[in-house]
């Protein structure tokens, strides 16, 4: 099955200053959110899971054995990270050389790595930049050239450190279309964000990350109609919920659909 | 006089063919908050490096019109001396850092010591935007050794620190959290009732909506519009231009309902919440 066991999670770059204090999580097929505020451990979890960094205290489970009986390249054909920073992750001078160096890493032969990075080229609508230095693009692009060169190694296991970060209304559909083409295909998929209404929008669980806990995990729903514990982690709820509660509306709120057929019914009533 | 003035501005980055940026003019008043929107690659970028002098001194290319800033025609000064009037946050925070010093303290103050700063106003200011980007508590911390949120807050401090007459922002909030971007507006607006003049690249159209004086509405390189919020924001092509309306207009124009205040549809939640809440 795919899904990661995490027990008691501890970790620290540097002794003394604990950044995970015992996480404990189950994360399976559903697609899941990570929010929660800026240095709450977000990325250093996702790196955790990735085989980059090692517990100080506690274990990660995938399929049932410890990541770190795994060797790092084990690891890379099942989990693929998008960094935070497409510059992390950017160092090859062309476009193609750059999305085919992961499926090649993993593998895969010249041609199918070529296939699977130009298929994946089309889905961030890149393909026509092929020969392109990625660092003559802007950096809205760069970020999309970094999604599709972990898209191309085809993993079960898809992390998207903000891949909503400096995208445009084009951009956010479009990767709204790849995560839920991802989810179809029966992929794990999670997704640090800072984006609440992207968050409660495209994501069936929502896990709220607090100074290195969780602070509440569930269906996005039921977290974002949490006001305090939102608030609390330095998060805001999605706009539509707030207006709806400036109206003090029962019930709750996500999307543009859900607020205007209850006001439509409300004002006719 | 205006702050900032800007006639029939071109320019091509070398080897391309197409204009990032098309006969675009504008003015802008000291002390008021534009915020600059359209979809990704329609040059918001490249504006901000013309403001500030990178193009064309840094980015070479072909230029046309003129630009001016605090007085300065851009292309006849320096980046130094332009820097004494214009800050500017990058888009991308990494670009930001100096990769010289080894503590976030020292990062910020880095600029303030080339600009000559007395050491007692030097502590004031560092304090001041520790203190406004919540940043304190990772003073001693390596620059390098800090979370995407965490350094974004730290180029934005290393600037506001120096108080340029005009400040730049590209996409500054892109890598924070809800409270932190909603903070930084705040700090912003607040630093225009000091006279600082603010151009800020923002894809957060329900903030902006809130906070800006002005939107400046760009595409292909093209300026589209330049107006108040409540008039771009109204304009029923945005989506041609690669931009959805603010939460609150896309549900006053659902429901047919406007701002009394302006007789345009509202821009911000407390408007569409005060004019729904009238009618239920
Ligand atoms: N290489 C490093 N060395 C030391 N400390 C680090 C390092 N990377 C991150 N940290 C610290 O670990 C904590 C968690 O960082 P992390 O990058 O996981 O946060 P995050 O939740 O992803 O935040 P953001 O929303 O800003 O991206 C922060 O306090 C940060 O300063
Ligand atoms: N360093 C560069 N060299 C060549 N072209 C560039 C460079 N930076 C940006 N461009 C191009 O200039 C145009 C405007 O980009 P940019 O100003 O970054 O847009 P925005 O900030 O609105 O996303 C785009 O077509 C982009 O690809
Ligand atoms: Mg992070
Ligand atoms: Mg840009």
């Amino acid at each position: 099955m795919n899904t990661i066991q995490v027990n008691n999670l501890h970790f620290s770059y540097t002794p003394g200053s604990s950044v995970l204090n015992g996480i404990d999580l189950e994360l399976d097929q559903q697609t899941t959110a990570i929010v929660g505020q800026n240095g709450a451990g977000k990325s250093t979890f996702v790196k955790l899971l990735k085989g980059l960094l090692y517990p100080t205290k506690g274990e990660i489970l995938f399929k049932g054995k410890n990541t770190r009986d795994y060797t790092a390249a084990s690891l890379a054909k099942d989990i693929g990270l998008v960094f935070q920073n497409p510059n992390d992750q950017i160092f090859k001078n062309n476009v193609i050389s750059e999305v085919m160096f992961g499926p090649l890493n993993i593998g895969q032969d010249d041609q199918e790595a070529r296939h699977n990075a130009i298929s994946a080229l089309k889905k961030v609508q890149l393909d026509d930049k092929l020969d392109t230095n990625p660092y003559d693009l802007s950096l809205s692009e760069r970020k999309m050239i970094s999604i599709a060169s972990i898209l191309a190694m085809n993993t079960n296991i898809v992390i998207f450190d903000e891949p909503t970060m400096g995208q445009d209304f084009a951009g956010k559909e479009k990767l709204k279309e790849i995560i839920w083409d991802l989810r179809d295909q029966g992929k794990l998929i999670i997704c640090i964000l800072h984006d609440m209404d992207f968050a409660a929008e495209v994501f069936e669980r929502t896990i709220v990350f607090n100074q290195g806990n969780v602070l509440a995990d569930g269906p996005s729903r039921e977290v974002f109609k949490q006001k305090n514990i939102l608030q609390q982690a330095h998060l805001e709820q999605p706009s539509i919920t707030q207006i709806a509660n400036e109206l003090g509306l029962d019930g709750n709120y996500l999307t543009d659909e859900e607020l205007i057929q209850a006001l439509k019914e409300k004002m006719t009533s | 006089m205006s702050i900032i003035q800007v006639e029939g501005l071109k320019y091509k980055y070398p080897d391309t063919d197409q204009l990032a940026l098309d006969d675009i003019s504008f003015e802008v008043k000291q002390g008021e908050f534009i915020g600059l929107i359209g979809r990704n690659t329609a040059g918001k970028s490249t504006l901000c490096f013309a403001l500030s002098g990178l193009v064309p001194h840094f980015f070479n290319g072909g230029y046309g019109g003129k630009v001016f800033v605090n007085g300065l025609e851009v292309r006849q000064h320096e980046v130094g001396d332009i820097a004494a009037h214009v800050g500017l946050v990058f888009e991308n925070p990494f670009s930001q850092m100096t990769a010289s010093k080894y503590t976030v303290f020292e990062e910020i103050a880095f600029g303030l010591e080339n600009m000559g700063v007395e050491r007692n106003e030097m502590i004031t200011r560092m304090d001041e935007s520790l203190d406004l980007l919540d940043i304190t508590s990772i003073k001693d911390k390596h620059p390098f050794d800090l979370s995407g949120g965490q350094m974004q807050r730290v180029a934005i401090a290393s600037v506001i620190a120096m108080k340029p007459k005009i400040l730049i922002l590209d996409e500054p909030t892109s890598q924070l959290d809800p409270q932190g971007s909603e903070e930084v507006f705040k700090v912003v607006e607040n630093l225009t009732k000091e006279g600082i003049t603010i151009i800020m690249a923002e894809h957060k159209i329900d903030k902006l909506a809130e906070y800006a004086d002005k939107v400046a509405l760009i595409d292909h390189g093209k300026l589209i519009d330049f107006d108040t919020p409540a008039k771009v924001f109204s304009r029923d092509d945005l989506p041609d231009y690669g931009i959805t309306a603010p939460t609150a207009t896309r549900i006053g124009k659902a429901l047919g309902i406007k701002d009394s205040k302006t007789d345009l549809f509202p821009v911000t939640i407390k408007a569409i919440s005060r004019e729904i809440g009238d009618k239920l």
